[in-house]
């Protein structure tokens, strides 16, 4: 049975250029980048490479890139450290209600320090939650369970027009290396993002500080990424997510070839009566979330995993909870219980596609339906 | 709806007869800049330049910090192009500026008509352009005095051009109209600043960066390329000798008396650079000397190590305060560059007292206890060339 795997949203297979670079990196220049001899010259001019591809790849500049150890790492420091900066500044916070829990848990431990935290539930909320006094406004671009593509430039005309001193924090987990996102164009002070989600090694990540912008750090004890992440870097990691970013296929083409296989999923799925699509169209096509109405999430999810197909139920990081974020949609609970995610990466085909469908029907034929 | 790049021109323009001379430096330095973004038609009529892309795909932010470095633009602005016809015109406005005229409250329009076979007058395009603007953005209203837009209409030979307010340009006069000097650059904070505003004057540049392994590292010498290729943005392709110095350095500390080791440092460095200038077509060396900064930079110490070389030196940061000299360098982003801690061959073997007011002659009587001859010539000869672009 081949092994089919469809949930490149949690995370994906480490492409085969950043896995030789990573043995390079831990056999060769294994030397602390840090250290002031030549092999650890060495390590930091792999690192400084690094830096240059992502910042090359955003557009920004080199000293505006600092490496993290993923996306919810990324987010604590955006989050916590904007807020500590600009304190003194206001006392209120906006973001949505449908954030990734690193930055919805975040915002949750800010309210228990008694900063106000206002969640949107639509981008019309805006210009009235974004007050002077208000000093981060912090949204992802593409949601992680549906697909939906936030209006950016939008936000940061509505910052602009209200004259606060927030700091526009964009977490683009989801978005990174699948839309076009260039920070400077857009007006985005902090950028996060994730190496494992574009095949890349899990244990790295991105954080795209605006020069000018100030965050203060969540750790201390040391001079690397200019103190705002201190620690040791793991190159192996940081040159592995590098080689991911530069063997990243061309973003127009590889949209196209989302949307052939999206529209193909959506077709297919479209016949079975049960089936709910609960993304829509204009949501990226790297992610389609259904629901298979009177089949439980986990019950569908381990049927097909013992066809060799992997897909996740709702969203990866909700596991056990109810979605927040289908809730924030106002989908029923049934249609909650029984919703999944589909995520698409260059390694699949439309015969993966043939393969759950026949599967999905298989199951909604055979499995005990509940009321 | 078609964007370009419209440039007007700096102090170019109060040149006599050598004018086209400036002009055609201006735009070979702008053709070779812009042909790494992508591909264009540049142009120069009535003295002002147009950049128009090849490819509508072009990123025009991109173009725009390109232009921005190019010494001897005035300022510029982006614009959008259309046919000389009033409705075409008003119908592009409000297209093109829709995104301008959503943060600001008021605005007016000007109208330049060069081209007098356009039916309307000035007055007439203001007021045509203005009206349809208002109609349309009912949010913003006209304020002739204190407009925090200012919309100009051109009807120029080739088409109408609408733009909204200027953008500053890097000034200066193009680079290579004035000759070609040597910068000495160390990798702190003056040196870049010191090559960045000698090329604003038209300058070439050629740089010359001293070594001393062990005492320095390899990091300290990627650090000075780093730093010229921020400088390069503005100033074109360079040529970089780093030169092998830790010979002369052991020398000098071996047989020379301690405070007068950074003066006589110099003065090698300024000799070495100098022979590296004449090799390579320079008239002139620049340094980052600003008077009374350090004990080297006092104007004894300056007298003794000018003369050591009979070129002229220029130093452009001799007036300035480290506070100016900064402000400067984080415009031109080498400051946190700059920063960087590794050690240079100007921090080796620093005396504990160095002498203030070194008296020339005792220096070069220090001096000549050395081989000073053999020393410049082994330094010379172990250059290594790194082309920084």
């Amino acid at each position: 049975m081949k092994e089919i795997y469809l949930d490149n949203s949690a995370t994906t297979k480490v492409c085969q250029q950043a896995v030789e670079k990573m043995i390079e990196i831990m056999t060769e220049h294994y030397g602390n980048p840090s250290s002031l001899h030549k092999k650890g010259y060495e390590a930091q001019k792999e690192l400084e490479a690094v830096r240059k591809t992502v910042a090359d790849f955003l557009s920004a500049e080199k000293e505006e890139i600092y490496f993290t150890s993923g996306g919810t790492e990324g987010n604590n420091t955006a989050v916590f450290g904007a807020v500590g900066a600009l304190k003194r500044r206001g006392n209120r916070i906006v973001t949505t209600s449908m954030e990734h829990s690193s930055v919805i848990e975040s915002m949750q431990k800010l309210e228990k320090d008694g900063f106000e935290v206002i969640y949107i539930n639509s981008f019309d909320e805006l210009a009235n939650a974004v007050t002077k006094d208000t000093i981060l406004v912090s949204t992802m671009a593409v949601n992680n369970e549906t697909g939906f593509i936030n209006p950016i430039e939008k936000v940061r005309k509505i910052i602009d027009k209200t004259n606060s001193p927030a700091l526009f924090h964009v977490d683009a987990v989801q978005a990174f290396g699948k839309i076009p996102l260039k920070p400077k164009k857009l007006g985005i002070d902090i950028l996060t993002a994730s190496s494992h989600k574009i095949h890349g090694p899990k244990g790295a990540g991105i954080l795209y500080l605006r020069k000018g912008a100030r965050i203060i750090p969540l750790h201390y004890g040391g001079e690397q990424e200019k103190k705002i992440r201190p620690g040791t870097e793991p190159l192996p990691n940081i040159c592995g997510m590098g080689e991911a970013v530069k063997n990243l296929p061309d973003m127009n083409k590889e949209l196209q070839f989302m949307h052939e296989l999206n529209t193909y999923c959506r077709e297919k799925l479209k016949d079975i009566s049960n089936v709910h699509i609960n993304s829509n169209e204009n949501c990226l096509p790297y992610i389609i979330n259904f629901s298979v109405e009177g089949i439980k999430s986990e019950t569908m999810l381990h049927y097909l995993e013992e066809k060799n197909i992997y897909i996740s139920s709702g969203s990866a990081c909700a596991k056990g909870k109810k979605s927040h974020v289908l809730t924030a949609m106002g989908l029923s609970d049934n249609l909650i219980n029984s919703a999944l995610r589909v995520s698409f990466s260059r390694y699949n085909s439309k015969s993966d596609i043939d393969e759950l469908v026949k599967a999905v029907i298989n199951a909604n034929n055979t499995l005990a339906k509940i009321k | 709806m078609k964007e370009i790049i419209l440039i007007k021109l700096g102090e170019i323009v109060l040149k006599g007869l050598n004018r086209k001379n400036f002009e055609d430096a201006l735009m070979r330095n702008l053709k070779r800049r812009l042909a790494k973004i992508g591909e264009f038609h540049v142009q120069i009529a009535q003295s002002t330049i147009s950049i128009s892309p090849v490819h509508d795909d072009t990123d025009f932010d991109e173009v725009e910090d390109c232009v921005s470095k190019v010494f001897g633009i005035a300022a510029f602005s982006r614009a959008c192009v259309t046919e000389k016809d009033i409705d075409k015109i008003k119908q592009a406005a409000v297209e093109y500026l829709a995104d301008t005229f959503d943060t600001p409250k008021t605005f007016k329009v000007e109208a330049k008509r060069s081209d007098k076979k356009f039916p309307y007058k000035s007055p007439e395009i203001c007021e045509e352009v203005g009206g349809y603007l208002s109609d349309n953005f009912p949010n913003i209203s006209v304020d002739v005095h204190n407009p925090d837009v200012t919309v100009t209409v051109e009807i120029r030979d080739f088409g109408a051009y609408i733009r909204a307010g200027l953008i500053r340009g890097a000034g200066g006069i193009p680079v290579g109209t004035g000759g070609k000097a040597c910068v000495l650059i160390s990798g702190g904070i003056d040196s870049p600043v010191a090559s960045y505003m000698m090329a604003k004057r038209g300058l070439e540049l050629t740089a010359v960066h001293f070594a001393s392994p062990p005492y320095t590292s390899i990091r300290a010498e990627e650090k000075v390329i780093e730093l010229l290729q921020r400088v390069a943005k503005y100033s074109g392709r360079m040529k970089m000798f780093t030169v092998p110095f830790t010979e002369i350095q052991e020398q000098i500390r071996e047989k020379c008396k301690e405070d007068y080791f950074t003066i006589i440092m110099r003065r090698f460095m300024m000799e070495i650079a100098e022979e590296i200038a004449r090799k390579n077509g320079c008239h002139a060396l620049i340094t980052g000397e600003s008077l009374g900064q350090v004990a080297s930079q006092t104007l004894n110490a300056i007298e003794c190590t000018d003369n050591a070389c009979n070129m002229p030196v220029f130093r452009p940061l001799i007036g300035m305060d480290k506070e100016e000299i900064i402000s400067v360098s984080r415009k031109i982003d080498t400051f946190e560059v700059s920063i960087q801690p590794y050690e240079d061959c100007c921090t080796v073997f620093t005396p504990k007292h160095p002498k203030t007011k070194p008296v020339l002659s005792e220096v070069i009587a220090e001096q000549n206890k050395l081989d000073c001859k053999g020393l410049i010539q082994r330094a010379v000869e172990g250059v290594k060339l790194t082309n920084i672009e």
